[in-house]
Parts: structure tokens; C-alpha cells; sequence
């Protein structure tokens, strides 16, 4: 029986690594198929790369969740960072080209199936994402 | 030292980088100075990248493959990356992330062959070009 | 383990059970009858044998089923070995063309017949009477209703696999040739569609080392904004494994709603006919198909055919 909710701290790029194992392990055991692991494991890496590059350190709360019988995973990032001054700005879709700048917010919103985010400037940001099976 | 995580091999005139597990951010930019050294090195002209054991391409990933490809053509040498799973090629689309600038092929074979192709494309140009010296005296 | 003086409400009275076990095959005989004589009984899909196995074996796990048990809750083994020997034999009795209807119905049946029994046993007793009507009543018609609660799962479960498979066969990849293989897409592309299309189609071009994946939208009704989207998406996956996709089936409608809608289009290869597309696909793949006239010409042609030049198209 899997644990609640598991916390990965989030500081150096082996952090990083540990995390995408573990978001793939959990999501695999419950039952997502290849793509959506591959997607869910991409938008994790991609938030949880934010925490390092943008506020150093902070942490990912992996859980599975329910609704309705419906069975999900969620992860939450947190971190004590600068915050995000312009969320319209950080959140506006336009393809990267390679050479993106920001915060790739937008892709990894595509990626999943919930997306919530607040912030605020000097405090930190929170990064919630759900993907449902 | 220890053994770096990524092995580099020289087969004729191409290096092979293979990517066989998920690595760090630090590992990847370590393999992009690698790679860079050894092309000079050795003087190789092609570069194959498989990443047919990579089960996630993100951003970071992605721009890392972008500029190793740009890199390795100032030295003039080309590159191919191989083997980008189906689930990483459709989740990268859905990022945004084209990989513009990046040859791709399926796997080592097609790649190499790619390479040769273009290595014999070059040969002609520089043969062409030097008749065209020639000529003007 | 008999109850207390007071019998909790919603469990049966001991003698009620006794009643039931020791009248038993008189009860199951009435109830058989009962049912034979009934006018919606058909006779002609169910033997009589059957009728009486069947019959009791459910009379008997009933009994035991609400002997010391609450029919209000039901709860316990009893009742789960009593659920699961219903959708036994409404299972059977489905594959014998019965409704769920009439199996449910066959289970309210009992309730009549059970009735001449408590009634001649508390025929002294009108409030007791009452009651153990009540809990017998209450127990059989959720036995009953527990059958078309479970046949409407059982539905909505094959439901779900068929839509499953439709979708699974309406992507068709069929290989034409060495390292080209050919979608033919049928009907409207939505998201979750285009989805699973992909997958097939990325998993085919690696499994079968296809250069070239040709996708025939021939049989697509409508190209919108969206419809192009996912094409686009689906193209530029397929570039990034390291193959070409060409779209063929692009039609005169299909041409002038891209242009109308202004969408961008660079990069990707259309044909109007499959067959362009499939010519195309050899030239990029180096081949050739020639026409034999006679065995001079033949020997000819395949000189020629290994050393021919060809466009290699590079990845933008």
C-alpha cells in the first residue's frame, strides 16, 4: 500500500534525477501507460527544474489521488524563491524555439491534466499538477 | 576520475554518443565538453547521438541536443541524433520543442548512412569548388 | 446463536427460518409451479430440469442467506454467495435469450409463493404476520433489482471495450513497400483519436523502420483549425523519429479551407492523389517501379536503377 504522499527535497540536478524516477515508478504502478508517463515525467522535470534554477531549493509532494472513481497522481512543488512577478507573462503560450526563455509554465501545463498556480513575489511559488487515468 | 557516465566511441570517422540512462544536468553539460574536445581531437566530421534508451526528453534536454548540433557544425562537423522514443517525440511536439537545427533518424544504422551521405555530398562540394578555383587560375 | 427475546427489526424471526427450512421442497415445488403456470414463462428456452436446479439451489442459499442477517443491510458471506449465484444464473439465462427482466422477475416470483406459508403460520399472529412479510419482501426485491443493477455494469463494461477496439481498428497501418507504410484515416479526428493515432503510427515507423509514413485523409470529412493542428503535430513527430510523413487525399475543399483559415503549411508534404504520395515515397526511399516490355529492356533497367541520383531530403 503506497504511502500518502511522498516528498522529494529539490536542490542539486541529482535531485532531479531521483524525482523523475520516482514520479515514473508511482505513476506506473498505477496504471499510466507509456505516453502520459513520459508526459507526466517531462512536466515534473520541468517544474522541478524552475525550483532550482529560480529559488535554489524547495521540495515535490508526489501522492496518488481519487475523484469520483477516478483514480490520479498529483504533484505538488514548492519553494521559498523569488515568487513570479508577471503570471500573464510566465504563463503566456508561444512556442520556444529552442533557445526559450522563461519558465516553460506553458508546456508543462499542456502536458497534464490540472494545472494551478500561485505565487507571490518574495514569499515563493506553488506548483500543483494532477494527471488522471 | 571516475569513469565519465556517458561513453564516447569512435568508429571510423564518427563519434557515437550514447545516452543510456537518465542523466543529470550536470552529466549532460560535462558530455557536451566531452564531445567537443574529442571532435577536436580527433578530427572527426560526424557526430551520432543515440538517445534510443532515453525515456524523457524535457526543455532542458531538448536545448542541450539543439546546441551540440550548432556547436559541432562551427567545427564543422555534422550531426544526427537517433532514436528519439515515440512517447518522448510526441511529448516534445506538445511542449513546443521541434529541434530545429537537429537531424534525426531512427536508429545507429540509418544514421550513419545519413552521415556518410552527407559526408560524400560535402566531398563533391569541395571538389566542386576547387575545379571552380582552378579555373578562375 | 439465537437473538435475544426481541428480534432486531429488519432480521427475520426465527421461526420464520424454521418455517422455511422445514417446508422447504413444498415451497419450492409451489414456487416451480407457480412459475410454469405463469403466462410470461417460456417454456421452449428453458427445460424444466433446469427451472427445478436452479430453483433450488437459490430457495436454499436465500434461506441460509437471511437466517440471522439484516435484509436491510445485507451484508455477510451468505449474501455475497447468494449475489454471485444470481449473476450465474442471470448470466445463463442471458446467454439463453432471457431479459433481465424476466430473471429479475423469476426472483419477485417467490415472494408469492412464499406468502400462503407465513400467512398459515401466523395466521394467530396478524402484526407478526405483517412484519416477516415485510422482511422477506424487502430481501428478494433487492436480490431482484441487485440483477439489473449488475447486467447494466456488465453493458456498460462491453461498451467500453467495443468503443475501445473501434478505435484500435479504425488505425489501420499498412505496409506498402520496404520502409513505407501507409495510414488511411477514417473519419473525424478528435483529440483523443488523434492520439491514440499517434502512437500507432510512431510505434509502426519504428517497428517496421519506416522511412516514409504515408497518411491518406481521403477519408477525413472535415479539415478545420484543429483537424490541421493535429496533422501538423502528428508530422512533426514523425520528422523528429527520423522519418517523412506525406498527406495525401488533400482535395480541392480540403486546399481551400487551409488557405481560407490561413494555415501554415511549410514543410509538410500534401499530394491530392495516394498514389502521388506513394511515387513520391519511392523516390525519396531510392526505388523505382519500371515497366518490363521485353527481356532486352528488363536487363537494361536494373543496370540502371541501383545508380540512379536522388533527392535526399534533408530535415529543415
Amino acid at each position: 500500500m503506497q504511502p500518502p504522499v511522498e516528498r522529494v527535497l529539490i536542490e542539486t540536478s541529482e535531485d532531479l534525477v531521483a524525482l523523475r524516477r520516482l514520479v515514473r515508478e508511482r505513476a506506473a504502478a498505477l496504471g499510466f501507460g507509456a505516453t502520459d508517463l513520459v508526459r507526466l515525467v517531462t512536466a515534473a522535470s520541468e517544474l522541478a527544474r524552475n525550483i532550482i534554477v529560480y529559488a535554489e531549493r524547495g521540495f515535490a509532494d508526489i501522492s496518488p489521488v481519487r475523484r469520483q472513481g477516478r483514480r490520479g497522481i498529483r504533484v505538488r512543488f514548492e519553494d521559498e524563491g523569488q515568487g513570479i512577478p508577471d503570471m500573464e507573462l510566465a504563463m503566456r503560450d508561444g512556442y520556444t524555439s529552442g533557445r526559450g526563455l522563461g519558465k516553460g509554465l506553458p508546456g508543462a501545463r499542456r502536458l497534464v491534466d490540472e494545472f494551478e498556480i500561485t505565487s507571490e513575489v518574495g514569499r515563493g511559488t506553488v506548483v500543483t499538477i494532477t494527471k488522471w487515468l | 576520475m571516475n569513469a565519465f557516465k556517458v561513453p564516447i566511441l569512435k568508429v571510423g570517422d564518427v563519434l557515437i554518443v550514447s545516452i543510456q540512462s537518465d542523466i543529470d544536468d550536470r552529466t549532460v553539460i560535462e558530455m557536451q565538453q566531452r564531445v567537443l574536445e574529442q571532435i577536436e581531437r580527433t578530427g572527426a566530421r560526424s557526430l551520432l547521438i543515440d538517445i534510443s534508451l532515453l525515456e524523457m526528453v524535457d526543455s532542458f534536454t531538448g536545448r542541450m541536443l539543439s546546441d551540440i548540433a550548432a556547436m559541432a557544425s562551427i567545427m564543422d562537423s555534422e550531426t544526427v541524433v537517433v532514436g528519439i522514443q515515440p512517447a518522448v517525440a510526441i511529448t516534445l511536439v506538445e511542449l513546443g520543442l521541434e529541434l530545429k537545427g537537429v537531424s534525426t533518424a531512427l536508429d545507429v544504422d540509418d544514421g550513419l548512412r545519413i552521415l556518410k551521405e552527407r559526408m560524400r555530398e560535402r566531398q563533391r562540394r569541395h571538389l566542386y569548388s576547387a575545379k571552380e578555383n582552378a579555373a578562375a587560375g | 446463536m439465537p437473538p435475544d427475546n426481541q428480534t432486531p427489526a429488519n432480521t427475520p424471526d426465527p421461526r420464520t427460518i424454521q418455517l422455511l427450512t422445514e417446508r422447504e421442497n413444498e415451497i419450492l415445488e409451489a414456487w416451480i409451479e407457480n412459475r410454469l403456470q405463469s403466462s410470461d414463462f417460456r417454456e421452449t428456452l428453458i427445460s424444466g430440469e433446469e427451472l427445478r436446479s436452479d430453483s433450488q439451489t437459490f430457495l436454499r442459499a436465500f434461506i441460509t442467506a437471511i437466517a440471522n442477517s439484516n435484509v436491510e443491510e445485507m451484508r455477510g458471506k451468505e449474501f455475497n454467495a447468494i449475489r454471485r449465484l444470481l449473476l450465474e444464473i442471470s448470466e445463463a439465462r442471458a446467454a439463453q435469450a432471457f431479459s433481465p427482466s424476466e430473471t429479475a422477475f423469476y426472483v419477485f416470483s417467490l415472494k408469492e409463493s412464499l406468502l400462503p406459508f407465513l400467512r398459515d403460520e401466523y395466521k394467530n399472529d396478524p402484526e407478526l404476520l405483517v412484519d416477516e412479510v415485510n422482511k422477506v419482501s424487502k430481501a428478494l426485491d433487492k436480490l431482484g433489482s441487485f440483477i439489473f443493477v449488475s447486467t447494466i455494469k456488465n453493458r456498460e463494461r462491453v461498451i467500453r471495450q467495443q468503443q475501445q477496439d473501434m478505435l484500435e481498428l479504425s488505425t489501420p497501418v499498412v505496409q506498402i513497400w520496404d520502409r513505407i507504410i501507409c495510414l488511411p484515416l477514417i473519419g473525424t479526428l478528435d483529440s483523443r483519436r488523434t492520439q491514440l493515432m499517434m502512437e500507432r503510427l510512431l510505434e509502426r515507423i519504428v517497428k517496421t523502420r519506416a522511412e516514409i509514413a504515408i497518411l491518406d485523409i481521403t477519408g477525413v470529412p472535415t479539415v478545420d483549425t484543429q483537424v490541421a493542428n493535429y496533422l501538423i503535430k502528428t508530422v512533426t513527430a514523425v520528422r523528429l523519429l527520423g522519418s517523412t510523413c506525406i498527406i495525401t487525399g488533400v482535395g480541392p475543399a480540403i486546399a481551400q479551407t487551409i488557405v481560407h483559415l490561413g494555415i501554415d503549411l511549410t514543410g509538410i508534404i500534401t499530394r491530392n492523389q495516394l498514389s502521388d504520395g506513394i511515387r513520391l515515397a519511392f523516390e525519396l526511399t531510392r526505388q523505382r517501379v519500371i515497366q518490363l516490355n521485353s527481356h532486352a529492356e528488363s536487363d537494361a533497367s536494373a543496370e540502371k536503377g541501383e545508380n540512379d541520383e536522388r533527392v535526399q531530403s534533408a530535415h529543415p
